[in-house]
């Protein structure tokens, strides 16, 4: 970035950190998302070619969610170098605390008439344990959503980086953390439901969760949600804050010989990609109808990693494409040959590795850089792909 | 005397009000202390390395605005000697004082950073995938915390600096390109230059020679001896046409420890240091 005389108020630079074509492509997006969907979805008789179904509506809203926690993947691991293995643990815990909050708005219309969750009574339980008390608040728990798993990165991360944890063995700690978490959630004493989590939700806010008006405000939520996450991100990765996290990721030890401390660089990327997964699973949860540990499971993290992978880390575009790309691919496997998806994932993953270091993103890069040459067979060759 | 801004506070460092009380002056804590004449002290510092002394004893000063060159035979302990310096590596024993009064092995990296060490690698170490100017941008003295970097623009001041800094390293017609694609002469001369962004009272340079040809080599050497004076400076290095241009004091280190110490001809005729270099 050239000086300016002037400072540039941030509101402008939020503006600024999207160029002309971004803000087409963004307002394209979100007038699909908040317009062309309802009406599609809500006005057209279901016979009708253009109407789009539950099913389309609700899948698509399921990759969205996706989507914001491959763009937080792609913060830590894209640009911080910091590859890890149990980014599902937040997504999963914003999406409980949100259910809690689901699991309250039932009421008495669950299976036991109770004003408890029904697992409590099928467990005996007289009361509410501490820790959901105020659940049936929405503020308190859209509080919880956004401090609980930050928190938890907060003081994780800080002993993880504080101890300089790096590369493989990072990976390796995170992929535990979640295993670790997952098998204290399937206990039904934890007091989340245990392997069954939380499902049968009838409301939120009062009105009822599977209605489709509601299910087209949560997609239009998403896709908001997602936009201001791809907001947020590039204006992170264009300031000199991120210029200073590719270093890390580059040179650490310049980095703190220059007087940087690294381990608040790391830590607030970190609390900020967990934050952002939260979110996520938060609006992830009423669209699907269920959370259970095995959101947790170390599977679920690595497949962040291979959507993030597949559309090419350390853009940011790449990986809300590899998430679609990905999720699409699974959703029609399971269905047609479910035997195989798997095998599919994981030559993707070596496909990827071996010969898409910047995905397909990097693909695409190099294929109109490589037409351009053509054209001017003198001019020089593209610089490698900007961090 | 310049007040250093150091980022984090001290107040649990007890060393800075002590010491030099006698001398009557007032100090704030994490100023550096150069009262008397000397700005960085190491004593009888010792580092092993599971069983392996690779230094053993060393005690070595540095004073205010000297160029002083650090030769040596490979595994005589340079390297080891800057990362306890700059807090890579705690001491074992000994002591490391920055001025009369700052502590270094209490410090961290950063901390180190910001009382006014820079440090150059031997291997040059810069960002590859940012361009020159970035570089620059990055290294420059300024609040380093993160809540700082996010909201950070550069004014106009702190770009003339940066084209200052690029003229003097004659990168100026480089500052866009990404670091990457330098030459390695022009990478290490990036490195300096990044230091000099930082401002540094106390320059430490690994083999800053290193890969350039017989023309950079030289321009490198008058840099060091016009900035010489205003920093302080401490150059490993093995090329002694090098060392020899510098003309400042040389020490010898052997084995962890100081061998000898004085004018480049000096040391070349001392017995000991010709037995170390040429084998008994």
């Amino acid at each position: 970035m050239r000086p300016s005389p002037a400072r540039t108020p941030l509101i402008v630079r939020l503006g600024q950190s999207f160029d002309m074509r971004s803000w087409q492509m963004a307002g394209l997006f979100a007038a699909f998302a908040l317009f062309a969907v309802p009406i599609m979805h809500l006005a057209l008789p279901p016979d009708h070619p253009l109407h789009l179904s539950t099913y389309f509506i609700t899948l698509i809203g399921k990759i969205l969610c996706y989507a914001i926690v491959a763009v937080a993947m792609d913060l830590i691991w894209g640009y911080g170098g910091i590859l890890s293995l149990g980014h599902g643990l937040f997504f999963a815990l914003g999406g409980y605390a949100f259910g809690m909050y689901l699991m309250r708005q039932i009421g008495r219309d669950g299976s036991y008439q109770s004003d408890l969750p029904d697992f409590m009574v099928f467990l005996d339980w007289k009361e509410l344990p501490w820790f959901w008390v105020g659940s049936d608040s929405f503020v308190w728990v859209a509080l919880l959503v956004l401090v609980v798993p930050a928190l938890i990165a907060f003081v994780f991360g800080y002993f993880a980086f504080r101890s300089r944890i790096k590369g493989v063995y990072f990976s390796i700690i995170t992929q535990a953390l979640t295993y670790a978490a997952m098998l204290l959630f399937f206990r039904n004493e934890t007091g989340f439901g245990g392997n069954n989590g939380f499902t049968d939700f009838k409301r939120i806010l009062g009105y009822s969760i599977t209605a489709p008006e509601t299910r087209v405000v949560l997609f239009g939520l998403s896709a908001l949600t997602l936009l201001g996450t791809l907001l947020l991100a590039r204006t992170l990765v264009t300031s000199k804050y991120g210029r200073i996290l590719t270093a890390i990721r580059d040179a650490e030890s310049r980095v703190m010989f220059i007087g940087y401390n690294p381990l608040w660089y790391k830590l607030f990327v970190w609390t900020l990609s967990a934050l952002l997964c939260a979110v996520a699973g938060a609006l992830y949860v009423p669209q699907v109808g269920i959370i259970n540990p095995s959101e947790m499971s170390v599977a679920n993290s690595i497949e962040i990693a291979i959507w993030v992978a597949v559309g090419g880390r350390g853009t940011l575009i790449g990986p809300v494409i590899g998430a679609f790309i990905v999720n699409l691919a699974k959703s029609w496997f399971t269905v047609s040959f479910p035997e195989y998806w798997l095998f599919f994932l994981g030559t993707l993953f070596i496909v990827a590795t071996l010969y898409l270091p910047q995905g397909i993103v990097g693909l695409c890069r190099k294929l109109r850089a490589g037409m351009k040459r053509d054209r001017h067979p003198l001019a020089p060759a593209a610089k490698g792909v900007q961090a | 005397m310049n007040a250093i801004d150091l980022p984090l506070n001290n107040h649990d460092n007890p060393d800075w009000d002590s010491g030099t009380a006698e001398l009557g002056h007032l100090l704030k804590p994490g100023e550096l202390d150069l009262s008397h004449k000397v700005i960085l002290y190491l004593e009888d510092i010792t580092v092993s390395f599971d069983g392996f002394r690779a230094l053993n004893k060393l005690s070595l000063a540095i004073d205010a605005g000297e160029l002083r060159c650090i030769i040596g035979p490979n595994g005589a302990g340079k390297t080891t000697m800057m990362d306890v310096i700059t807090g890579k590596t705690r001491p074992d024993e000994g002591s490391v004082f920055f001025g009369q009064t700052i502590d270094l092995t209490r410090l961290s990296e950063p901390e180190i950073a910001h009382v006014g060490i820079g440090r150059k690698f031997q291997k040059p170490t810069i960002f590859e995938n940012h361009t020159v100017f970035e570089n620059l941008e990055l290294a420059m003295k300024t609040d380093k915390r993160v809540w700082r970097s996010l909201f950070a623009q550069l004014d106009s001041a702190a770009g003339d600096r940066i084209a200052e800094t690029l003229q003097l390293i004659r990168l100026d017609a480089q500052a866009d390109r990404l670091a990457g694609l330098l030459s390695h002469g022009q990478k290490q001369w990036l490195e300096i230059g990044m230091l000099l962004m930082q401002e540094p009272k106390l320059l430490l340079l690994d083999e800053p020679v290193a890969g350039m040809t017989d023309e950079e080599t030289e321009r490198t050497g008058e840099l060091f001896l016009s900035l010489a004076g205003k920093h302080s400076l401490v150059v490993v290095e093995h090329d002694m046409a090098f060392v020899k241009q510098l003309g400042s004091k040389v020490t010898v280190l052997h084995e962890g420890s100081v061998l000898a110490e004085g004018t480049l001809e000096e040391v070349q005729s001392d017995a000991r240091v010709i037995e170390v270099y040429l084998g008994r």
